[in-house]
């Protein structure tokens, strides 16, 4: 009972700040505030989400992919959040077919 | 709740594909070709195809997202002549529209599913996933034909590479910072991909997974490494290469022969073996397939257009 | 109910992608297309193989070949793609371009 008020807590907490993220990747001008807003919050949010679910695991199997997905997820974000930036510091494509 | 679910989903779904074909610009397109792959995956996951599931999210988003983004980048460099714009095509539509419909009246139309009972079958292959038992045991010939379906098609893609190219290293050459962000993301990822992939095989036989899934993880192994700078493209010439490229049909078709000479079908494992076998012949379509894959998707060799 | 959605969420798929298929010249587009209707093909078929009690399996293990022959003939195509735009300069089917 306590658990499930938790996962709900805190899963709806996570989806905060994907809601966060998303504004901030449509309403944002540059590339790079973009980023920002995805690789911070949207991060976060997924934390929180993974934090939520762990209440729900039957096991330190699950709690250790849970935490394994975040993190690796982390990792990936980060990375191309710097590979992102550095491709948009050469001028950008314009739109083509 | 869980319809809705399902109805929310596949509006997205299909959302995403219409903007797919009809937003504006290739590389647009290309992306949410991308993101409709990984909601097609929560799509089979949501049908308990586990296994489906991680076959399109791997292969059908991941791997295809890096050959048509790649392919793009190439096309975008050659200054090629653009396409034409062209308005919405009303033959074009009326004929999707027909399909649709028809394939929508025939949903309707199916007979009920009168599917033998697989589970009495199953203890024959010394497998618990039941995919994996039709893949290696019930439909081993369409296993094996699409591994050298694979084989063949590499075999095409290098046939158009130019002669100037030929012993060229294969793909197009990255260069990745040394130290930068990319280069230490390609040494990080490998020793936990290929720990991952080689689970994904093994935990195949008895749970989800299996030598696609696991393969492709692999082979996205390999793609990291090589566009990080980490591991050399190989060339066409290469023997280790060619080894691993055939040693996976090769072993299939051979246990098939070795079962004929044993006066037992083509293709057939006696139960006894039929665990152990099988393990063997799925480690050697690992790594024929992690291979293919990641070759097929780096392109033919090609000594130009250097990519930063 | 919800494997009649995913199915006419496939059939719906198909025809979009036979629309790209015919209605766009450029040819990675065309590439995508195809996939979307190899996939909408395999999402029907998967949602016809779990209307029985348990998920058949065969029918998925025939979609997990297909995923991986779709992947093996669009690095093909990709490859005739790039090699025709180095040729020719072109990224649509010769007949279907600009009038020069």
């Amino acid at each position: 009972m306590v658990t499930d008020l938790a996962t709900y807590a805190l899963t709806g907490l996570g989806l905060v700040f994907f809601w966060a993220g998303t504004i901030g990747l449509i309403r944002f001008p540059d590339t790079f505030s973009r980023l920002h807003a995805l690789t911070k919050a949207d991060n976060l949010g997924l934390g929180f989400i993974a934090l939520g679910l762990a209440f729900q695991a039957d096991g330190w199997a699950t709690l250790a992919m849970l935490a394994l997905i975040w993190m690796l997820a982390l990792l990936a974000a980060g990375t191309v959040a710097q590979l992102v930036a550095r491709a948009a510091l050469s001028p950008p494509e314009e739109d083509e077919e | 709740m869980s319809l809705a679910l399902d109805l929310a989903l596949c509006g997205l779904i299909l959302c995403v594909a219409l903007g797919a074909v009809v937003g504006r610009g290739v590389f647009r397109s290309v992306i949410f070709f991308i993101t409709y792959g990984l909601l097609l995956a929560i799509g089979w996951a949501r049908l308990g195809a586990k296994d489906v599931a991680l076959a399109e999210a791997a292969i059908g988003a991941g791997l295809t997202g890096v050959l048509l983004l790649t392919a793009h980048g190439r096309l975008r460099r050659m200054s090629v002549e653009r396409a034409p714009r062209v308005g919405p095509n009303p033959m074009a539509a009326t004929t999707g529209i027909a399909v649709a419909l028809a394939l929508g009246w025939a949903w309707f139309a199916l007979p009920a599913p009168t599917a033998p009972d697989l589970a009495a079958a199953l203890p024959l292959t010394g497998m618990g996933n039941p995919v994996t038992g039709v893949l290696l045991h019930f439909r081993a010939w369409d296993t094996l034909l699409e591994s050298i379906v694979l084989l063949a098609a590499l075999l095409g893609v290098w046939m158009l590479a130019r002669d100037v190219d030929w012993h060229a290293p294969l793909g197009l050459r990255y260069h990745a910072r040394p130290g930068g962000v990319l280069a230490s993301f390609g040494r990080l990822l490998p020793p936990i991909g290929l720990s991952f992939g080689s689970y994904l095989v093994w935990a195949g036989a008895d749970g989800t997974g299996g030598a696609f899934q696991g393969g492709t993880v692999l082979a996205a192994v390999v793609l990291v490494a090589m566009m990080a700078g980490v591991l050399p493209p190989p060339r066409v010439a290469q023997g280790g290469l060619r080894a691993a490229l055939v040693v996976g049909p090769g072993v299939f078709l051979l246990s098939g022969l070795l079962a004929v000479a044993l006066g037992m079908g083509f293709l057939t494992l006696p139960p006894a073996v039929a665990k152990p076998a099988t393990l063997i012949i799925e480690v050697a379509l690992t790594v024929s397939i992690a291979v293919t894959l990641a070759v097929l998707v780096i392109g033919p060799p090609d000594d130009k257009e250097p990519v930063r | 109910m919800s494997l009649t959605v995913f199915a006419m969420t496939g059939a719906s798929l198909v025809g979009l992608g036979i629309y790209g298929l015919l209605a766009l010249p450029q040819l990675l587009r065309r590439i995508i297309s195809f996939n979307l209707i190899g996939s909408g093909l395999f999402l029907f078929l998967g949602a016809a193989g779990a209307r029985g009690e348990a998920v058949d399996a065969v029918p998925q293990a025939l979609i997990i070949t297909g995923i991986v022959v779709a992947l093996a003939a669009s690095a093909l195509a990709v490859g005739l793609v790039v090699a025709l735009a180095r040729r020719s300069g072109l990224v649509v089917l010769p007949d279907e371009a600009n009038p020069r």
